[in-house]
C-alpha cells in the first residue's frame, strides 16, 4: 500500500507518439513492445487492420493506429514500434510512431473525454492526462480494437 | 483380441467421467432443479456404461445401468431428488471408483454391487427407504467388500495361492517385528526369509525383498508364505532367529471371503502390540481401505506407458520450436555474412537438431484414428451376439491422422453411434430376410480427409429412420407439439432425433434407447467445432456423417504466390495443377470457365478475389504472352480452377487461427507460419468455390 510506484491514486502509463501528439495506455494492458516486423495483409478486412504478424508462433492482428484514429498516413522509421496489448481476451498489435516512456500520473490529473472533443474520433478517447506541461491522450482500447462498439464501426 | 492396449484410455476417460459425476452430483445437491446438471450426470454415467461394456467390465456396466434408470426417472420428473437419492448416487460413484481403480491395478475382483443395485431399483420403483436405516448399513457393507481385495497381490501370486489351496496347501501371512535397536535389520530379514523359504515358497514380501535388503523398512515386514508346514512349525523355525520381537502368523485365503474378513478382524486385535510400534503395516492397512488415497494416486501414474499432456503445453512447445527455427534461420544468415567456419558448422548441427525436434513435436500431436477405432470390433461383436444379430463390421481409413485433441474426444460419440446402429439400425436376421436383404447386416466405420476436414462416417444398412415415427415419438415425449410436427418436412423431422431426451425405442435396453445418445453425440461434436449430418432411408439404412475441422492440425498444403503475397491451399482439396493458354478460358454467362477433360470448370481469379494490388499488371502480362497456372480444387462434388501467379511448392503447415478479431473472413480459413517466420494465409476452398 505504501509502495510509491503503485500508489492507489496513480496509474502507470505507456506513453507513445503518433505524429506530434502523445498518447497513453495503461501499462496493465500492454504485454510487450516489438520493433516493426513483417506484416501479412489480410484481404477483406477494414483498412485500419494492417494485417497479421507472427509473435513467437502465434498469429496476431495488427492495427495501424494512425489509420484507426483518422490521422494522416505516417512513415515507418527506425522508431516505429508495435505495442502488443491485450484487451479482454483479444491480443493485438498497435503500430505507433515511437514509444517514449513509462510513467505514472495521478488519477486526479485526468480530465474526462467529452470536454475535449477534437479532431479525432472522441469514442476512442477515455480522457486526457496532464503531466507537467504535456497533454497525454488516453485511449479507450476496447473501442479501438472493436471488442465493444463492434456493430457501430 | 487384446483389449489391454486400450486400458489406459479407458481408465483415463473413466476417471474423468467419475470426476464429472462427483462434481455434478455436488452441484445437483445444491440446485436440485438444474436440468443441465442432471443431463451432464446422465451423459457421464451413460458413457461409463458404454465404455465398460465395450471393455468387458460387466459389473461397472451393470451398476451404471441401474444408475441411469434412476437418473432417467429424475429427468422425467417421475422421481424427486432428495438426500437419500443423492447419497445413493454418491455411493454408486464411490463403488465405481473402487472398481475402476481395481481394474487399474490389475487386481480386478467382483465388488458386490448387489446392495447398491437393489437400492437403485427401489428408488426407481419409487420406494423410499428411511434415510436413516439405509445408507449407514450399506456403507459398512461396502467397506467390508473392499477389504476382501486384501493385499496387493498380482494375478500370478493369487493363482499360486489358489492352486496351492486346491491341493490342500495352506498360505500364511507372516508378520515379523524386529526388536528396537536391532543393528543389522536387513540381515535379520534375510534370515527370516531364508528360513521360511526352506519351509515352503515365499511368494511375496512387503516391503519388497529389494527394500528389505536396503533396510528400507522400519521394524516390521510381512511375508506371504505357501507351505504345507504347520503353523507351529513356522513359529518354531523363526524362534531360532534372534532379535525378533514378535512373529504373527495368519492363515491366508483369497477364495473364501469370510476367512478373509476374519483375517482382517483378527489382525488388529492380535497384532495390537505390533501395530502400535510398527508404522508400516498400519499404514498399509489404511491404504487398503482408502483406495483413492495416496496409493491410488501412485497407481494412476503407473497404470499407463502413455502420459497425458495438456494440449496447451504442446501448443506452447510447438510455438517455441517455431521460434527456434526462425532464430536458426537468422543465425544462418549471420554465419554466411561473417564466414566463420566454426559458427557455420555449429549452425549446421543445430539445423539438424531443430529439424528433428520440429518433426517430433508435430508428430506428437497427430494420432491415427485407428487407435480409437480398433476397440470397436469387440464391442460390435459382443453387442450383436447379445441381440442375436449378425453384423459384418467394416473399418476403413484407420490410418487417417487426427489431432490429439480431437482423437481424445471422438471415442464417446462413436460408441453412441455404433450402439445406435447395432440396436436400432440393423434388424434381426429373420426380419432382414423377409425384407429380401442379406441376413447379415453391415456397419461401416470410415474415416477420411476431405479438404480442411476429417470426415468420419458410421453407416449401416439397417431399417433406417422413419420421419413419421420420429415425429410421433417427438410429440409423445413432449419435445414438440402436434401442430409443430405437422409442419415439419421429412428432412427436418430426422433432425428431431438430435434433441435432448429423444428416443424411438419402446423399451429401454442397456444398449441404447434412452435418448441420451444422439444428443450427446451432437453436443460433443459441436464442442469440437464440427457437425453431424444424417442421411437415412427407410429400410435401406442410415449414415451419420461427422465432419471435424482440422483446426490445430498439421496439413499438407500447396504454397502459391499472387502478386507478392503467399497463400496456402490445403492439398486435400486440390485435384491437380494445370497450365493453360489464356485463350483457353471461355466465358459462359459472364462466368469464366475452362474445359478440362470434358468437364466445364468455373475459374476464380485469385488476384481480384483477394484484391491483390500488384497483381493487375501481372495478369495483363500473362494474358498476352505465357501460360496461366491454374490450381483445380474441389469441395464435395463441386470444382473450380484458381488462377495463381506462381506455384511455390508443397509443404507441411500448422494451421493457426486468426483469432476472434479477424474471425469469419470469407475466403480465408486460417493462417500458418512459414519457415522464415512470415505469416501466410490459408485459403478457404469452400467459399472460393461458392463464389
Amino acid at each position: 500500500m505504501t509502495d510509491k510506484s503503485f500508489a492507489a491514486n496513480e496509474i502507470q502509463l505507456v506513453i507513445f507518439r503518433l505524429g506530434r501528439e502523445e498518447y497513453g495506455i495503461s501499462i496493465l494492458q500492454v504485454q510487450e513492445i516489438k520493433r516493426m516486423t513483417d506484416i501479412t495483409r489480410v484481404p477483406h478486412t477494414p483498412d485500419y487492420i494492417k494485417g497479421v504478424m507472427n509473435l513467437r508462433g502465434s498469429v496476431l492482428p495488427v492495427i495501424d493506429l494512425r489509420k484507426r484514429l483518422n490521422l494522416p498516413v505516417g512513415e515507418i522509421t527506425d522508431n516505429t514500434r508495435i505495442i502488443i496489448v491485450r484487451i479482454e481476451d483479444v491480443t493485438v498489435g498497435l503500430i505507433v510512431d515511437a514509444v517514449s516512456e513509462v510513467t505514472a500520473i495521478p488519477q486526479n490529473s485526468i480530465e474526462p473525454a467529452q470536454t475535449f472533443v477534437g479532431g479525432i474520433a472522441a469514442d476512442y478517447i477515455s480522457g486526457v492526462g496532464k503531466l507537467d506541461n504535456r497533454l497525454l491522450i488516453l485511449l479507450n482500447l476496447s473501442a479501438i480494437v472493436g471488442t465493444t462498439h463492434a456493430e457501430t464501426i | 483380441m487384446d483389449i489391454s492396449q486400450y486400458l489406459g484410455m479407458f481408465l483415463e476417460e473413466s476417471r474423468e467421467h467419475l470426476q464429472t459425476l462427483n462434481e455434478s452430483l455436488l452441484k445437483l445437491e445444491q440446485e436440485p432443479d438444474n436440468v443441465s446438471v442432471l443431463d451432464a450426470i446422465f451423459r457421464s454415467a451413460h458413457t461409463i456404461k458404454g465404455m465398460s461394456a465395450t471393455m468387458g467390465y460387466n459389473t461397472v456396466a451393470e451398476l451404471t445401468h441401474e444408475m441411469e434408470n434412476v437418473l432417467d426417472g429424475l429427468r422425467k420428473s417421475q422421481l424427486t431428488i432428495n438426500r437419500f437419492v443423492i447419497n445413493t448416487l454418491f455411493q454408486c460413484v464411490d463403488a465405481l471408483e473402487q472398481m475402476i481403480e481395481s481394474i487399474a491395478t490389475n487386481t480386478e475382483k467382483d465388488i458386490d454391487i448387489a446392495p447398491l443395485v437393489d437400492k437403485l431399483a427401489a428408488i426407481s420403483k419409487g420406494e423410499e427407504e428411511s434415510p436413516f436405516s439405509g445408507p449407514p448399513e450399506e456403507k459398512s457393507d461396502q467397506e467390508n467388500d473392499l477389504s476382501i481385495s486384501g493385499d496387493d497381490l498380482n494375478e500370478t501370486e493369487l493363482k499360486v495361492i489358489r492352486s496351492a489351496a486346491a491341493q490342500g496347501i495352506e498360505s500364511y501371512k507372516v508378520k515379523v517385528v524386529v526388536r528396537e535397536g536391532t543393528l543389522l535389520k536387513s540381515a535379520r530379514a534375510y534370515m527370516v526369509i531364508r528360513a521360511l523359504d526352506e519351509l515352503g515358497d515365499v511368494i511375496k514380501t512387503v516391503p519388497s525383498v529389494d527394500d528389505l535388503e536396503k533396510e528400507n523398512f522400519e521394524r516390521s515386514f510381512e511375508v506371504i508364505l505357501v507351505t504345507d508346514a504347520e503353523k507351529e512349525k513356522i513359529i518354531q523355525t523363526l524362534d531360532t532367529i534372534s532379535e525378533l520381537e514378535k512373529v504373527e502368523i495368519i492363515p491366508y485365503r483369497i477364495s473364501n471371503p469370510s476367512r478373509e474378513n476374519e483375517l482382517l478382524e483378527v489382525s488388529p486385535e492380535k497384532g495390537k502390540a505390533a501395530a502400535d510400534e510398527s508404522p508400516i503395516p498400519v499404514a498399509r492397512a489404511e491404504e487398503k481401505q482408502l483406495p483413492v488415497g495416496k496409493q491410488g494416486l501412485e497407481r494412476k501414474i503407473k497404470s499407463g506407458q502413455s502420459l497425458r499432456v495438456d494440449i496447451d503445453k504442446l501448443d506452447t512447445l510447438l510455438n517455441l520450436v517455431g521460434e527456434l527455427v526462425i532464430n536458426k534461420t537468422r543465425l544462418e544468415q549471420i554465419g554466411l555474412t561473417h564466414r566463420l567456419t566454426d559458427l557455420i558448422e555449429t549452425i549446421e548441427h543445430m539445423d539438424r537438431v531443430t529439424t528433428d525436434l520440429q518433426a517430433v513435436v508435430m508428430k506428437v500431436r497427430m494420432v491415427p484414428v485407428g487407435q480409437v477405432f480398433n476397440r470397436f470390433p469387440r464391442m460390435v461383436r459382443d453387442l450383436s451376439r447379445e441381440l442375436n444379430k449378425e453384423i459384418n463390421f467394416i473399418i476403413q481409413g484407420e490410418e487417417t491422422e487426427l489431432d490429439r485433441t480431437v482423437i481424445d474426444e471422438i471415442g464417446d460419440p462413436l460408441v453412441h453411434l455404433l450402439r445406435n446402429s447395432i440396436d436400432h439400425g440393423i434388424e434381426h436376421p429373420a426380419e432382414r430376410q423377409a425384407k429380401g436383404k442379406n441376413p447379415v447386416g453391415e456397419i461401416r466405420l470410415i474415416a477420411r480427409h476431405e479438404g480442411n476436414n476429417v470426415i468420419i462416417e458410421v453407416e449401416d444398412d439397417g431399417q433406417g429412420m422413419d420421419p413419421e415415427t420420429i415425429r410421433r415419438k417427438a410429440v409423445e415425449k413432449g419435445l414438440i407439439t402436434q401442430a409443430e410436427a405437422d409442419k415439419i418436412e421429412a428432412a427436418e423431422a430426422i433432425k428431431l432425433a438430435f434433441l435432448p431426451g429423444f428416443s424411438t425405442a419402446d423399451n429401454v435396453t442397456d444398449i441404447s434407447g434412452r435418448g441420451v445418445g444422439l444428443d450427446a453425440v451432437k453436443t460433443k461434436i459441436e464442442s469440437l467445432g464440427g457437425n453431424v449430418e444424417v442421411e437415412t432411408k427407410v429400410n435401406e439404412g442410415s449414415k451419420f456423417k461427422i465432419r471435424l475441422p482440422l483446426t490445430l492440425a498439421i496439413i499438407q498444403a500447396l504454397l502459391i504466390k499472387v502478386g507478392e503475397e503467399i497463400y496456402a491451399i490445403p492439398l486435400g482439396s486440390i485435384d491437380s495443377t494445370i497450365n493453360v493458354a489464356p485463350n483457353e478460358i471461355k466465358t459462359i454467362q459472364n462466368q469464366e470457365v475452362i474445359l478440362l477433360r470434358g468437364q466445364i470448370i468455373p475459374i476464380v481469379r485469385l488476384a481480384s478475389v483477394l484484391n491483390v494490388m500488384s497483381a493487375a499488371p501481372t495478369a495483363r502480362q500473362t494474358a498476352d504472352s505465357s501460360e496461366l497456372f491454374i490450381v483445380i480444387v474441389h469441395m464435395g462434388d463441386r470444382k473450380a480452377g484458381i488462377i495463381v501467379d506462381n506455384l511455390i511448392g508443397q509443404q507441411e503447415i500448422v494451421i493457426k487461427s486468426l483469432g476472434k478479431l479477424l474471425a469469419g473472413i470469407k475466403v480465408i480459413a486460417g493462417a500458418t507460419i512459414l519457415g522464415n517466420g512470415q505469416v501466410a494465409l490459408i485459403l478457404d476452398v469452400g467459399s472460393l468455390i461458392a463464389r
